[in-house]
């Protein structure tokens, strides 16, 4: 059974809900099990804003994460929140840009992007997610670049066309980073 | 014979159960003999209250439901909303609409939702026996204001009709009375327009009727008609408060 | 196969809704159903449907009961604050028999509360709410899937009854999303004789009212609601039993709590203990034959609940206590850990030893 647990958190507006959707979306597409929950509430607007996407092969039981296999930490109170909880040998994410800490654990694997400022370099500033996301993506095992682009078509509304593009491109300069 | 009185199709064979000298039986029968003359008996969809008038389900012939305190608009326009081609109507008191449903009656009227509702206004609640209503006149004496309706401690009494005016939606306020014979007249003119406004699609319409209830007055049937000339009328005064086709009000 | 599609809870329920019939909606806005009405305010005009967002829950479940008597599949959806508002209206609605759906998709209480999930309107949605004597069949939904197919099982059952269907769910499964699929369910229509349509001069009048004012006949019109009340007992539980062929101990949650104690049983399996759940997918009627069924072999009960123990009382009297019952609760919006879960389960089996 593989069932990979990955807890995004960050600010509201960050595109938390919307990293976690693309997952969820590419799950579907995968025909894994796949479950999505959003932090709900007066935090939607610039307060703290999280969400749990669940894939799975096997059905999945509770959608709430307790034990991430994959922190995404978009800025400090969240890297600080969760960092304690990802399960030994996972992975977290950090967007160094917006993040100076260091995670002091040894157990986990590290990866520190500065996606924020990488955003701003190619004006996409919007699209900061979706390059950490891009980087997940090829750094994991149990996930996969392969079929972004589908994932894409799925979820940018053909009125914002031009947004595809940009999401492709955000997601492969993640997939390009360090290397 | 010439047959010169009879009761309205729309009416049951069932005796008001209202108290001697209650105008509730009067404004049941306008509402009936309109119902009769625009021909809409098989097609209306009566709304009865909480209040003196819950068992108005028993007296009207067409298809009647009783709504909870107050709820009579809502109720009116979940059917409305649902059978627009039903003729839906709401017979509600001073408690019922102007108290605990105030806030239906201005939703429904700002929505301008098709309906006709008839308001009656006898300024106290009766079924209960007699408590201070939101319509109650300065100082008048009931059960729970016994020492007349002080307004620095209980506030003033609400005028309806002139209150729902100043709302753009809706289509006819009006007020009537049903103290003596020219006013039942003109009452049932205002009822009549009521119904035919929703008919032809215009949107809701109110008609306050100014009524009497000597036994919770305390007076005799007469002098409660008396009253509500004296009393009641300077402070409720008869009129058209919003006619929008008409393009009037006050 | 009909398509996969990734759905928000609340949003399964309101097209599920859709595909069940229903074309009339009344709501007010509250955290965290809010989805249900922007997806009917949506879809509702372009449908041919109504969608109108009334000025407050009490006169959305009034709009609900007319056009309920009107004889529309119809339904309201709120969350726990405003049910209370609406718990007048559920009691006209069952005093007048007259089928409605609505929602509540729980959050914390009492008062304001919270808008974090929670299942702590349990009592209010099994044992009253509203003043009289009435029941409301409740359904539980536990995925998005269950939102879907529990609500056109709910306008079935109202229909069938006359009678208000309640969908208790909760914040948790109101906002996540998971795969759904529609099946093309099929979808039975009843006939309404008793609904307000207009007489057309044709049929004595039909009066939809809860005014007896005669003692004797709302004691004989009570009777005869509960014994159609005792037919839906009898007829219409429903549950699931997971892992339960040789379990000892036995787990009871519903909602989201049974997906987290799903978890837990997995593990305390792993460990070697004898544990499987059981879940009640009709809070009422409560799925007493689920636990007839194994209480020879179970000798420990644990109810898990996001409340201070409520469903507990039923499980109790479902198991006519034949073995202890303990409680493993989070409330005020909190959801239990499956380690927590975990940890009642081994202390349950430790009891048994």
């Amino acid at each position: 059974m593989k069932t990979t647990q990955i807890l995004f958190a960050g600010f509201g507006g960050q595109g938390i809900l919307f990293s976690g959707k693309f997952l969820a979306y590419k799950g579907l597409i995968e025909e894994l099990q796949v479950s999505w929950l959003p932090s709900y509430g007066p935090e939607m607007r610039g307060g703290t804003a999280n969400c749990n996407v669940i894939l799975s092969d096997t059905p999945v039981g509770s959608p709430i994460i307790t034990t991430p296999d994959v922190l995404v930490a978009m800025n400090l109170p969240s890297l600080q929140k969760y960092v304690g909880t990802v399960a030994p040998g996972g992975q977290i994410y950090v967007d160094s840009s917006l993040i100076n800490a260091k995670v002091e654990r040894d157990d986990v694997q590290v990866f520190y992007i500065p996606a924020t400022q990488m955003a701003k370099d190619e004006g996409i500033v919007s699209l900061a997610n979706m390059i950490i996301v891009g980087h997940l993506l090829e750094n994991h095992s149990e996930l996969s670049f392969d079929g972004v682009n589908e994932v894409v078509e799925k979820l940018v509304p053909p009125k914002k066309a031009v947004l595809k593009e940009l999401n492709i491109k955000a997601l492969t300069l993640g997939k390009c980073y360090g290397k | 014979m010439a047959v010169v009185f009879e009761k309205p199709k729309s009416l049951t064979d069932a005796p008001f159960h209202y108290c001697p000298g209650c105008p509730h039986g009067i404004i049941h029968r306008l509402v009936a003999e309109v119902i009769d003359e625009l021909g809409i008996e098989g097609k209306a969809i009566g709304v009865a209250p909480v209040g003196c008038a819950v068992m108005a389900y028993d007296y009207f012939t067409c298809d009647m439901i009783e709504a909870p305190h107050g709820r009579a608009p809502a109720v009116a326009t979940g059917i409305k909303r649902c059978r627009p081609d039903n003729v839906v109507f709401t017979y509600q008191g001073d408690g019922d609409l102007a108290s605990i449903g105030m806030a239906e009656t201005v939703h429904s009227a700002a929505r301008n939702e098709n309906i006709t509702v008839i308001f009656v206004n006898n300024a106290i609640y009766g079924m209960t026996g007699g408590q201070m209503a939101p319509t109650s006149l300065p100082g008048q004496v009931t059960q729970t204001s016994p020492y007349g309706r002080d307004v620095k401690h209980c506030g003033w009494p609400i005028r309806v009709s002139e209150m729902l005016a100043t709302l753009e939606g809706p289509e006819y306020v009006a007020r009537v009375a049903v103290n003596n014979v020219k006013n039942v007249k003109n009452a049932k003119k205002a009822i009549k327009r009521a119904f035919e406004n929703q008919i032809e699609g215009k949107g809701f319409s109110l008609v306050e009727v100014v009524s009497a209830c000597p036994t919770n007055w305390g007076m005799t049937p007469k002098a409660a008609l008396e009253w509500v000339e004296s009393d009641m009328l300077p402070y409720y005064p008869i009129g058209v408060y919003k006619d929008r086709s008409a393009g009037e009000g006050k | 196969m009909a398509e996969r599609i990734l759905m928000k809870g609340n949003e399964a329920i309101a097209e599920a809704a859709i595909r069940a019939g229903c074309r009339h909606y009344f709501g007010y806005p509250i955290t965290p159903q809010t989805e249900i009405a922007a997806y009917m305010a949506k879809k509702m005009p372009k449908i041919g449907g109504v969608f109108l967002q009334a000025e407050s829950e009490i006169a959305s479940i009034n709009m609900v009961y007319g056009a309920a008597a009107a004889g529309m599949r119809v339904m309201t959806s709120s969350s726990s604050p405003g049910i209370s508002l609406k718990a007048e209206g559920l009691s006209y609605i069952a005093g007048s028999d007259v089928p409605a759906l609505v929602v509540n998709v729980q959050r914390g209480g009492p008062g304001l509360g919270g808008i974090q999930p929670s299942q702590s309107d349990y009592f209010q949605a099994t044992k009253g709410g509203g003043h009289g004597d009435y029941r409301m069949i409740v359904l539980a939904p536990a995925s998005v899937q269950e939102m879907a197919s529990l609500t056109i099982k709910g306008f079935d059952l109202a229909d069938k009854y006359l009678m208000t269907s309640m969908i208790l769910a909760d914040g948790t499964i109101g906002q996540m999303m998971e795969p759904i699929t529609f099946e093309d369910a099929e979808i039975k229509t009843y006939d309404k004789p008793w609904a307000l349509t207009g007489t057309e001069c044709k049929r004595p009048h039909n009066v939809v009212n809860s005014l007896y004012l005669k003692p004797d006949e709302l004691e004989k019109k009570n009777f005869e609601r509960y014994e159609k009340y005792e037919q839906i007992e009898k007829n219409e539980a429903m549950w699931e039993d997971y892992m339960m062929d040789d379990a000892e101990i036995c787990v009871v949650a519903f909602g989201i709590a049974s997906r987290v104690a799903k978890n837990a049983v997995m593990t305390a399996r792993s460990e070697g203990i004898k544990v499987g759940l059981i879940r009640p997918i009709t809070l009422w009627p409560f799925p007493k034959a689920a636990f007839e069924a194994v209480s020879d072999r179970v000798r420990a009960y644990v109810s898990v609940e996001l409340n201070m123990g409520q469903m507990i009382e039923d499980v109790r009297l479902a198991t006519k206590c034949s073995a202890p019952v303990t409680l493993c609760n989070r409330t005020g919006g909190m959801i239990p850990s499956p380690d927590e879960i975990l940890d009642s389960i081994r202390n349950a089996q430790k009891g048994v030893l």
